[in-house]
């Protein structure tokens, strides 16, 4: 599907816009638990920069940014994240992802440490939804085979 | 929360998803379902659900349009039907 494209302005632009709207990105995620935005909506403005570089470029130039076994590993990474958050606080003896009880190991008080549990979270969730959009835009756009330039 | 605004807001909506769903080109299609995506998005944050305005804008606007248009290009771009 996505040939490269013969256009220097579209593609100095996409390049030069893509780091503004990681920051974005990371800003919306970072922000999460006291405004709008979050881990799901972060980790889609993150996604969107590097579909963006898709579809200005191509695949390889993406691939050559974000690996296909890096991605792999960003998708379960989060998932580890978010897991292994909700089994300290198991392990502390609170509920299943109750942050209330990170006290006991974090160097702050209940409400913060709440807080913190929180932002932990999103960050995770963050990791795996970048990771899948972008797996699945590239899944769809080469036909599932990850090559560029042959296919068609 | 003006009702005058989201009267025009919802029937601007309800135009742009006939036309997605009855248009031939699929392309056409697609943009339009971003376009309706959009201005639902607007309505969300008219009415002062934020955090379903911002899901909405960044997912429905913006992944899911370039899914669609990635996967029209593996198929015929006219509808048949």
């Amino acid at each position: 599907m996505i040939r490269d494209f013969e256009g220097v302005i579209i593609k100095t632009v996409c390049r030069a816009v893509t780091p503004f709207i990681q920051l974005y990105g990371l800003y919306v995620i970072a922000h999460g638990h006291y405004s709008p935005g979050g881990g799901f909506q972060g980790g889609c403005i993150l996604a969107a920069s590097l579909i963006l570089m898709a579809l200005a470029y191509d695949i390889k130039e993406v691939k050559k940014q974000l690996s296909e076994k890096l991605n792999t590993i960003f998708c379960s990474l989060g998932v580890i994240i978010y897991a292994g958050i909700g089994l300290l606080c198991l392990i502390l003896g609170a509920n299943y992802l109750d942050y209330g009880i990170l006290y006991k190991i974090l160097p702050v008080d209940a409400a913060h440490a709440r807080s913190l549990g929180i932002l932990g979270v999103e960050i995770g969730v963050g990791f795996t939804v970048m990771a899948v959009m972008i797996s699945i835009f590239l899944n769809i756009a080469s036909g599932g085979q990850h090559e560029e330039g042959e296919e068609r | 929360m003006i009702w005058q605004l989201d009267i025009i807001l919802l029937i601007i909506v309800v135009i742009c998803a006939l036309a997605a769903i009855s248009v031939k080109d699929l392309l056409s299609s697609a943009i339009l379902f971003g376009a309706y995506s959009f201005l639902l998005c607007l309505v969300w944050a008219e009415m002062g659900a934020v955090d379903v305005a911002f899901t909405e804008a960044t997912v429905g606007a913006g992944i899911s349009t370039a899914f669609f248009i990635g996967a029209i290009y593996h198929t015929s771009r006219r509808t048949k039907d």
